[in-house]
């Protein structure tokens, strides 16, 4: 029970991937002007981060490691990214061509996100400090994944709720587009720092 | 000559890829809190970008046009284990210090921007070059927000104390974020300046002609 707090409030707040650890700031500054397209995206990412970590944990801890070509470990993880990804979309499209026309678009783009190669490195990794002495399984890895997506989420349409507003005051021309989201994506960090403090 | 030098420019200012084309975001914010991991990752990315840039073209008859994005990544990934492994064993430091943002240099939209926009369309000497410059200028940008941001967030640049004081948000993402936005946009207001004063010496010079002629 511990274990599962602390990863979740690790994955939402305390590790958030956008405002502490920088992970796929591309979307984040892209496709945060509306905030549907901001919650579909956030969404979307959200999917294929559970579905890589799921697949990409176990094929590293219980085939990679052991025949020992875990020095392999990117190109595999891209390839299996990229694959589901492709599958996804052919799934959605198949299945519902409304929730295609909202979500689909975005799919192509989450290959080359940094958040879902990011989490799939992060499980891999250390993860003692989120984990309260419990031991490290599939389980935790797609439960922090999930919960990392979530966080991205919340940042996402924290955002586009902020650039909808901006849209209606002048910004000098230098500072326009891309200078205004950083600052106020600046903003949105220094009100997450507050959760930095938390001793989990 | 002319070429080659429209190439390097292009890629060092007037396509910048971080204040102009605002690409590979997340190791420019998660890294620049300090110098020396910043300047570092630059350069690993000069030689990651040169290198795959040289082999797509090399390989760009090779490669069928519907799978080139796999095939690409398939390039970037080879040459990103490879820098692990070498900068793992020979610069441990700088290992540590770039964390997980090295494995991320796969989905680095600098290195599949400049192979699919530049690399498959040119020889392999210009796009060794377009690599280069735009490596520099990835590096440049991320050296100079280094030393300003670590500077205010440490009191120090390049791991060296200078000053006795530190902001701390400097040194967290939120700085990262205001060095940045801040950045570009000085980077675009000086451009402009510079290409307006251009623009007002060559209807300046137009007008000088015009009158020389018109008095003739």
């Amino acid at each position: 029970m511990g274990t599962m707090i602390a990863i979740i409030l690790a994955g939402v707040f305390t590790n958030n991937f956008i405002t502490v650890k920088t992970y796929g700031i591309c979307p984040f500054l892209g496709v945060s002007k509306k905030t549907s397209s901001a919650a579909g995206m956030g969404i979307a990412v959200t999917i294929v981060m559970v579905l890589a970590t799921l697949v990409t944990y176990p094929v590293y801890r219980y085939v990679m490691v052991p025949l020992k070509f875990d020095f392999l470990e990117i190109i595999f993880f891209i390839f299996i990214i990229a694959s589901l990804v492709q599958m996804l979309e052919m799934i959605i499209r198949k299945l519902s061509p409304a929730l295609y026309n909202s979500m689909g678009i975005y799919l192509p783009l989450i290959t080359t996100n940094c958040a879902v190669l990011g989490v799939t490195e992060l499980v891999i990794g250390d993860m003692s400090q989120f984990l309260a002495g419990a031991s490290m399984n599939v389980g935790w890895a797609v439960l922090y994944s999930l919960f990392a997506g979530l966080g991205f989420t919340l940042i996402m349409i924290l955002m586009s709720g902020m650039r909808e507003r901006l849209n209606y005051y002048k910004t000098p021309k230098a500072l326009a587009g891309f200078p205004t989201a950083m600052v106020t994506a600046s903003l949105i960090c220094m009100a997450f720092m507050v959760f930095t403090y938390i001793q989990l | 000559m002319n070429k080659y030098k429209n190439i390097t420019l292009n890629g060092l200012i007037f396509q910048n890829p971080t204040f102009m084309l605002v690409l590979g975001t997340c190791p420019t914010l998660g890294l620049i809190s300090s110098a020396s991991s910043a300047a570092g990752m630059g350069l690993t990315v000069v030689v990651i970008l040169t290198l795959s840039n040289v082999f797509i073209s090399l390989l760009k008859n090779l490669i069928p046009n519907e799978v080139r994005i796999p095939c690409y990544i398939v390039v970037i990934a080879t040459l990103v284990t490879f820098a692990r492994m070498v900068l793992e064993k020979f610069v441990p430091d700088l290992y540590d210090s770039l964390g997980g943002f090295l494995a991320l240099i796969v989905v680095n939209c600098i290195i599949l921007g400049r192979a699919e926009a530049f690399a498959n369309k040119h020889t392999v000497l210009e796009s060794a070059v377009d690599g280069l410059a735009n490596g520099f200028g990835f590096t440049a940008a991320l050296t100079v927000m280094g030393i300003v941001c670590e500077f205010l967030g440490k009191g120090s640049v390049f791991g060296l104390q200078i000053m006795k004081f530190k902001i701390g948000i400097f040194a967290s993402p939120a700085g990262s974020f205001l060095i940045f936005g801040i950045s570009i946009a000085l980077f675009v207001y000086i451009l402009n300046l510079f290409e307006q004063h251009k623009r007002v010496k060559v209807n300046r010079l137009a007008r000088e002609n015009l009158l020389n002629t018109e008095a003739a």
